[in-house]
């Protein structure tokens, strides 16, 4: 039968079909869903690792006890797992294990917009880029062919719009996975334990392994030439291939399937049989380059951007500005600017009605402290009216800055702030940095139990597993507490006060510090509340409420007015108002 | 076969993806290759979110061009007004006339358009606008969240498709729980009548 499914879905049921059986990862939009749905199948182990590099080192692990396996991130989770990834294509692994890695060109929720198809290139492994969900579920097995047939973990390549996007698989709810002899681990240092000596004998196989793989990508079918009118040539994978398809119906096409190695040859080819060449890519100029090296004559850049997110309307656009294809009047003036749209007021995401990060966000401006934050749902504290974050990099970086910002001699008081689950992934070594150098950082870890972003996922810290069993709850007060931090408080982020308190008291201490603020996401625990409404007799139209940024808190002609269908009656907007206007 | 391009746009939560989710079913259910295109993470968290879903003979890209959507699902009044880009002289405009007004409009920083202001907007290029209060509906159906749902029972009388197979792509996809509320917020929407 034909089911709709997404590019995550679709990858994870192929997975399963070609006998994955171990399968790690760390949440990550537009990844997150993999791992999820690669969970629920039938004799699986599936695991939210910390972060992806301990994601990573489990895959391999399983990889090397015989046992397929699947490693799933965002883009910039294979920077966090990359030292792993580079020792696995060294050594190789004893079983098939694919990496699915999913960029977000755009930015539609991450920090950059960087291109992984240079990842393959930078650890000499081979990528795969499927263009639709059928393709997903095909890679996914593909993937596991290579990996065991070369020896080599094998990158697949998704992006948002691969990920997220639905279209039409071949799903038997009753399929059976692939089955395979579990080879035993063999124990050989020399190819196992990448010791300098050992090593050096690893490379010159790696560099045959990487030639052999562009000569297989000669010959296989996922890439393939299209031919169509020869007057113009375009080479374009994953979702980028169906805009160009869809824009440019008659053109020829050589869709790779296998974005690294490239296939000479059969580019070589295609160029000789078309008049005009055009490569259309996302990001980084990854296949135009490598295309100019080989002495051929190709446009994309200067024609398509190197920034930002594509579609088949900013496809059309540009090929039109290069004389490429005339757009007909319906299509210009569509691409017209429309003024009076990009007037209206804009939507930017915020924190949801309830959420405790708003109490501590209030509490921060309110003490008029820097900021070092991290990434999660917090990170929209850097928004107004809250403004109460200076500084987001990397996942886990807020610790370490903020330490290093005290030993810069600086004299203004700050904190670093991030969420339970990125205290998980990457804040336990910074947080033993600031203890171990003699640091006077203030921790605060905003504990909502969970990972919100990316939609609740379990943590360490959640007493859940991915396969939700539960498991030991590592409790981050008496974490940090055995480290040997001894000024640990922990506090409700609804309870203004109190936190203002502690705030300045662990501000005014020498010694390194933490504050858990405990409140559960308001999305994942649902409160039953009685909204707030307003008396708008009492209300003298201050605006102190306003200044909490809770969507339900409106401002009318002469009163603010809470919207009872959004208001989670946390209160918070209680506690602010200067009138006692607000009320249960 | 024609292709019909559907852009569903709303907050963040307000449940498009779902609506996206039924829509492309019944264009399966209908015979139609389909494909959509979503975001999630950072974007759902109260931000303007848009999908896109497409019915065709055959479908290549999952995203909807500009100047081509058939229609326009707005979820929320001014964020049916943020996509004029995509329309055309023949798109219909289905919009729900609730407001959530963004934060600038909160602090008083900014004016929220009248309906009159968007429909000014969505109607430049000759598209016809039609609205309907869903979240209204659903509120008098015991739960305004259902809002997604109305909206698909009012557009399902400009696309087509008998009523039981739309039903049938709810039943599929709504959990037990929520089936009989889910299947009542379909049927108000489909019999709201349009002048």
């Amino acid at each position: 039968m034909k089911k709709l499914m997404t590019g995550n879905e679709a990858v994870a049921y192929g997975a399963y079909l070609s006998g994955v059986k171990v399968g790690a990862a760390y949440p990550g939009t537009p990844s997150t869903q993999i791992m999820e749905n690669f969970a629920t199948y039938p004799g699986v182990f599936a695991e939210w690792a910390p972060n992806e590099k301990v994601a990573m080192d489990v895959a391999i692990g399983a990889a090397y006890a015989g046992t397929r396996s699947i490693v799933s991130t965002k883009h910039v989770g294979l920077n966090v797992a990359a030292d792993s990834f580079f020792y696995a294509v060294y050594t190789g692994l004893n079983a098939g294990m694919i990496v699915c890695c999913a960029d977000d060109p755009g930015m539609h929720s991450s920090q950059n917009e960087q291109d992984n198809r240079n990842y393959a290139k930078f650890a000499k492994a081979p990528m795969l880029e499927p263009a639709d969900s059928e393709e997903a579920k095909q890679f996914a097995g593909i993937g596991i062919e290579i990996s065991e047939a070369f020896d080599t973990p094998v990158l697949i390549r998704f992006v948002t719009r691969t990920s997220h996007s639905s279209s039409l698989v071949d799903y038997s709810p009753d399929a059976v996975p692939a089955t395979y002899e579990s080879k035993p681990f063999p124990r050989n240092p020399a190819k196992y334990v990448m010791v300098p000596a050992f090593a050096r004998g690893r490379h010159p196989i790696i560099e045959e392994k990487i030639k052999k793989l562009a000569e297989y990508a000669e010959t296989t079918p996922l890439n393939r030439i299209e031919m169509g009118d020869p007057s113009l040539g375009i080479i374009a994978a994953g979702s980028v291939y169906q805009y160009a398809r869809e824009v440019f119906p008659h053109a020829s096409f050589l869709k790779l399937g296998m974005v690294y190695p490239l296939p000479k040859k059969m580019i070589e080819k295609f160029a000789a049989s078309v008049k005009e060449l055009i490569v259309i890519e996302e990001l980084d100029p990854f296949f135009e380059e490598q295309i100019t090296c080989m002495g051929i004559k190709v446009r994309g850049k200067e024609i398509f951007p190197m920034i930002g997110e594509f579609s088949p309307s900013l496809i059309r656009r540009c090929a039109a500005a290069a004389g490429l294809l005339e757009m007909n009047e319906e299509e210009k003036a569509a691409a017209e600017p429309s003024p009076e749209a990009a007037a209206l007021p804009i939507r930017p995401p915020i924190l949801c009605p309830g959420c405790g990060h708003r109490g501590m966000f209030n509490v921060l401006r309110e003490a008029g402290v820097l900021v070092f934050g991290d990434i999660g749902c917090y990170t929209l504290g850097v928004a107004p009216p809250l403004n109460a974050m200076h500084f987001t990099g990397c996942m886990g970086a807020s610790i370490g800055v903020a330490h290093g910002f005290g030993k810069g001699k600086t004299k203004e008081p700050y904190v670093a702030v991030l969420g339970d689950s990125t205290f998980f992934h990457a804040g336990l070594h910074p947080i033993v940095d600031v203890l171990y150098n003699k640091g006077a950082t203030t921790t605060i870890i905003a504990d909502n139990r969970t990972t919100g972003m990316t939609g609740h996922q379990h943590h360490p810290g959640t007493g859940m597993t991915l396969q939700n069993e539960e498991t030991v709850r590592v409790d981050i007060a008496e974490l940090v507490k055995s480290m040997g931090y001894k000024k640990v408080d922990v506090v409700d982020p609804y309870e203004m006060d109190k936190f203002a308190k502690i705030l300045k008291d662990h501000l005014a201490s020498e010694e390194p510090s933490v504050i858990v603020a405990l409140r559960p996401c308001a999305l994942k625990e649902k409160a039953n509340r009685p909204p707030l409404h307003i008396d708008a007799e009492l209300c003298s139209n201050c605006g102190t409420c306003l200044d909490l940024g809770c969507s339900p808190l409106v401002q009318e002609e002469d009163h603010v007015r809470i919207d009872p269908v959004l208001c989670n009656g946390c209160g918070l907007c209680q506690q602010v108002c200067p009138m006692d206007a607000i009320q249960k | 076969m024609k292709k019909i391009d559907f852009l569903n746009t709303g907050v963040g939560g307000q449940g498009t993806i779902l609506a996206s989710n039924i829509l492309a079913n019944v264009g399966l259910e209908l015979g139609y290759d389909v494909k959509t295109a979503e975001v999630h993470g950072m974007a759902q968290r109260g931000g303007s979110v848009e999908s896109h879903v497409r019915w065709g003979e055959k479908v290549y890209s999952p995203l909807v061009e500009l100047g081509k959507a058939d229609y326009l699902v707005g979820f929320e009044m001014l964020e049916t007004g943020r996509w004029p880009m995509y329309l055309n002289k023949d798109t219909v405009v289905l919009s729900n006339s609730y407001r959530i007004p963004p934060p600038a409009v909160n602090l008083g920083k900014a004016v929220y358009p009248s309906q009159k202001e968007i429909e000014t907007i969505l109607t430049k290029k000759g598209s016809k606008v039609f609205w309907l209060n869903a979240t209204e509906i659903g509120k008098n159906l015991g739960n305004p969240a259902v809002l997604g749902v109305v909206m698909l029972g009012a557009l399902s009388n400009f696309v087509g498709g008998a009523e039981e197979v739309w039903l049938k792509v709810i039943k599929g996809l709504v959990p037990a729980r929520f089936l009989e509320l889910n299947q009542k917020a379909f049927l108000a929407g489909r019999a709201v009548k349009f002048t």
